[in-house]
């Protein structure tokens, strides 16, 4: 798939988590929109899956750790096939299987239930540990928020993953540089980012997280790296591609209302 | 117990690759033959409970049938919402064995207590709690864990104790073991005070009362069942354990007796809602919280106004 293609895959899900999250009236929009390239890169260009058959054993694995921001993940996995794209809007309702943070038993090709921050680089490890023991040529990748690794255990988690030289793990950081409350900065100090992935041992990439050209190539990238983990830090901007959305905390966890949405599809277009 | 459970598991590892070991720097020396033999199936994760948790949910969800093992109060309280998502919610095929289950680490002091863990582990859904009441039942339950589907809290105590089984007894997880029938009075136990209550069984004989004796080694889910039988059977009914009296076995039993309309006597002997003021080696902490098999015979004898 091409670079124009792919572009127009990230405009067509931005859109599908407005109208969901619209529809559903709460949800995550804010770290849902800064990630889209990243995960449009690995569904449609990087990562071996069948949608048609989300147990196939050889598939690469993507495990949501900041689980907020599964409206991404179900635009997604919807756009490639996994359930039909008319779930989506049923996002947050009653008995739909997209619930507000995802369930690995509910939807086809989530393959960790989260939504507690913290936890899915460990389970990215577990996966990675297998893969490597049954000799198999899966790739694991584990997409974490900035504020998310202010937990203890994401830390825990580097820390096996460089000491058992799981090089077929990637995790990949959105630093959008906001959380709940506020700029990471401000909250809890994580400069010197970068560095401290070094100092536990990983092969650390810098990119802008917004550019699909940066995203490919870092991903072409993380794949030739032997004998350790690899850390994609990109650089993105919360809300991306809503103007009254982007860099505002506040549009962490809010729903856009009605006449927001039909704005935001507007800019969309 | 944890010997006993280690070396039952080394053996089914022999035969099934899928078994994979876990420890957060514990164990020391009691992994070594383990990790000899399956090297790639053992992992120390270091000090590190809540990221073990995880890894072995991702082991797990690779198809992978793990052993997480730690202290019983680190095992079960530093990483319970881990256990809540990663291995409940997700229902997956991980097995904690807990150590120092009850008031084994008694000189360690109250960080390392275990008395609290069957009610929190008891709340969890998806979770399958047991509790071996001597080494005989740990290789019973070893080898039953292994086929079991969906996570297990298995509460071990530490190797001694005497044996009340004299061979291995044919237990099965959900099922609780009739040791030993007597008429019109129950005793129920599980875990480690199992010899404590053939104790209490013993001097109520010689007293001519008496009782049934039921190894309660899985506490949820309950065998509702037998617990069905006992009422008909049964004038007073106790439970015996090694736990606060909140939340454990006696509180398992309780709910089940009454809703089963029991109107009999029902005593609960367990330890107190309260961190306690003692520290010393577990013999001591028993005689202090009136856990000893004669304390217990006198408790009962007074509630039965045989004295
Ligand atoms: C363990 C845990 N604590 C708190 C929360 C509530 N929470 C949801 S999102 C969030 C902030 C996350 O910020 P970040 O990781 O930067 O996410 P992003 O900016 O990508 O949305 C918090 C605190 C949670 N889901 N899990
Ligand atoms: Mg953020």
């Amino acid at each position: 798939m091409n670079i124009e293609e792919l572009k127009k895959i990230c405009l067509e899900v931005r859109k599908d988590i407005i109208r969901m999250l619209g529809e559903a009236g709460s949800g995550h929009p804010g770290g849902s929109l800064s990630a889209v390239e990243l995960v449009v890169a690995l569904y449609f260009s990087v990562m071996r899956h069948r949608a048609k058959e989300p147990d196939w054993e050889e598939r690469d694995r993507f495990i949501l750790s900041k689980g907020h921001c599964c409206p991404l993940l179900y635009a997604v996995l919807a756009k490639c096939g996994y359930f039909p794209a008319e779930k989506l809007l049923t996002l947050r309702k009653l008995k739909s299987p997209l619930q507000g943070h995802p369930h690995n038993l509910e939807v086809p090709g989530i393959e960790a239930s989260t939504g507690s921050l913290g936890q899915g680089l460990s389970i990215a490890n577990g996966i990675a540990l297998a893969g490597k023991l049954d000799k198999k040529n899966y790739r694991v990748y584990c997409l974490l928020g900035d504020g998310e690794t202010d937990e203890g255990q994401v830390w825990e988690a580097a820390m096996t993953a460089n000491h058992y030289h799981l090089d077929n793990l990637c995790a990949i950081v959105d630093r959008n540089r906001l959380q709940i409350d506020g700029n990471t900065e401000e909250i809890k100090q994580l400069e010197p980012y970068a560095e401290k992935w070094k100092a536990f041992g990983w092969y650390v990439i810098e990119i802008k997280g917004n550019k699909i050209e940066e995203v490919l190539s870092a991903y072409n990238e993380v794949k030739k790296v032997e004998g350790r983990p690899s850390v994609i830090v990109a650089h993105t901007v919360k809300g991306k591609g809503v103007s009254f959305m982007e860099n505002i905390a506040e549009w962490h966890g809010k729903a856009p209302k009605k006449e927001e949405t039909e704005k935001a599809l507007e800019e969309l277009k | 117990m944890r010997t006993t459970f280690i070396k039952t598991l080394e053996k089914v590892a022999a035969r099934d690759d899928s078994i994979f070991l876990l420890t957060a720097d514990l164990g020391f020396k009691l992994f070594d033959r383990f990790r000899d033999a399956y090297s790639e199936r053992f992992i120390n994760v270091g000090v590190a409970e809540a990221n073990m948790i995880g890894i072995a949910a991702g082991l797990a969800l690779s198809g992978k049938n793990v052993y997480c093992y730690s202290i019983a109060p680190f095992l079960t309280m530093r990483c319970l919402e881990q256990i809540r998502i990663d291995l409940c919610y997700q229902n997956l095929n991980v097995k904690l064995l807990g150590i120092g289950g009850g008031l084994v680490y008694g000189l360690e002091g109250t960080t390392h207590h275990a008395v609290e863990d069957l009610a929190i582990m008891r709340s969890l859904p998806n979770m399958t709690v047991v509790a071996p009441g001597d080494k005989r039942e740990a290789e019973a339950l070893a080898n039953e864990s292994v086929r079991y589907q969906g996570p297990i809290y298995i509460r071990l105590s530490k190797e001694g104790g005497i044996q009340v089984h004299k061979t291995t007894p044919g237990l099965k997880i959900g099922k609780g073991f009739i040791v030993k029938e007597g008429a019109g009075l129950t005793i129920i136990t599980a875990g480690n005070l199992l010899f404590t209550s053939k104790s209490v069984s013993d001097i109520l004989e010689s007293k001519n009362v008496k009782t049934t004796l039921i190894s309660m080694h899985t506490i949820k889910p309950l065998d509702i069942k037998l617990l069905e039988r006992c009422l008909k059977t049964s004038k007073a009914i106790f439970t015996i354990e090694e736990h606060s009296i909140v939340g454990g076995l006696g509180s398992a039993v309780a709910e089940v007796l009454l809703e089963l309309g029991y109107k009999g006597i029902f005593r609960r002997f367990g330890l107190p809602d309260r961190y306690g003021p003692y520290i010393g080696k577990t013999e001591y902490l028993r005689k202090k919280y009136r856990l000893t098999p004669k304390a217990i015979a006198n408790s009962i004898l007074r509630v039965l106004n045989y004295k």
